[in-house]
């Protein structure tokens, strides 16, 4: 067992990725639609791929959607 | 009929095709007097609450606790605020009005947090040691942006300085960040498969 697969997943870039922008951008809509469990990843696979590749992206993401269940707690 | 706010007159959302509560928010924020004062209050109660949880949530990786905590979460809040009021016009209906402003909030304890982090570093954020990524690699600076693009790939990557952090200590954004370390790992990895390190399988994307 060594590093090499984990470094290969890092290095990996998917040229779907769509960038912090336009994720953050949609991202309201995008929490919306996996709050309310309906195909996210299909529908916006651009902005799934950017939140699994971008830390901060993924965090915001996290947080909106942690706020948006709460709120319908 | 209510005095109209002209800094969100130019609201471009009808309310016919929002959901209630979305529409009252639209309606009354773009009003004058009691009413937008007390939906500008509800907003903020609002908001508060999302930005207090979010830094709680992030708080035990940064290290931020107790007054500091909520300061920084008050803060949050109140410029969350300023952005959804300032923004009303960009909103197009998309998803729930509160869920819109929400985003705000995440925003704003993302950023603040980045700058708590910039202001009390753990590692140094002008790292001497940039060499130790060797030029083999892929990643030979020859031009500026390149020497540039190194920096960052180190200091997100090998330093563990948040994203957020980088972004104020260059005077970026976060999208531009993002793209230099983004295209930084498509060099290093065609670097890595070119000298037989990595497999160049079907997989890859880049």
């Amino acid at each position: 067992m060594n590093d090499w697969p984990a470094l290969d997943d890092f290095l990996r870039t998917d040229p779907r990725d769509v960038g912090c922008d336009q994720a953050m951008e949609m991202l309201h809509v995008y929490v919306e639609l996996v709050a309310a469990g309906a195909p996210a990843e299909q529908q916006y696979p651009g902005i799934a791929a950017h939140l699994r590749a971008c830390g901060p992206c993924g965090e915001d993401f996290e947080g909106l959607l942690a706020a948006v269940r709460g709120e319908a707690d | 009929m209510m005095p109209v706010n002209r800094m969100v007159d130019e609201t471009p959302v009808t309310a016919t095709g929002l959901d209630p509560e979305s529409a009252w928010w639209l309606r009354v924020l773009a009003e004058t007097g009691p009413r937008r004062e007390a939906a500008l209050a509800r907003l903020h109660e609002l908001l508060v609450r999302v930005a207090r949880a979010e830094a709680r949530r992030r708080g035990p990786r940064v290290r931020i606790t107790g007054p500091e905590l909520d300061d920084l979460a008050y803060q949050a809040a109140a410029d969350a605020v300023m952005a959804v009021t300032g923004r009303l016009g960009q909103f197009r209906g998309e998803s729930r009005f509160t869920t819109w402003a929400c985003k705000f909030a995440i925003f704003e304890v993302s950023a603040k947090i980045g700058r708590h982090f910039w202001r009390h570093p753990g590692v140094p954020l002008d790292a001497e040691d940039w060499d130790r990524l060797p030029d083999r690699l892929g990643l030979e600076p020859a031009r500026e942006s390149e020497w540039r693009q190194r920096q960052v790939f180190v200091a997100v990557v090998l330093n563990g300085v948040p994203l957020d952090t980088l972004v104020i200590e260059l005077g970026s954004s976060r999208n531009a960040i993002y793209k230099m370390v983004f295209d930084a790992r498509r060099k290093l990895r065609a670097a890595l498969v070119a000298g037989g390190y990595l497999g160049h399988d079907t997989q890859e994307r880049s």
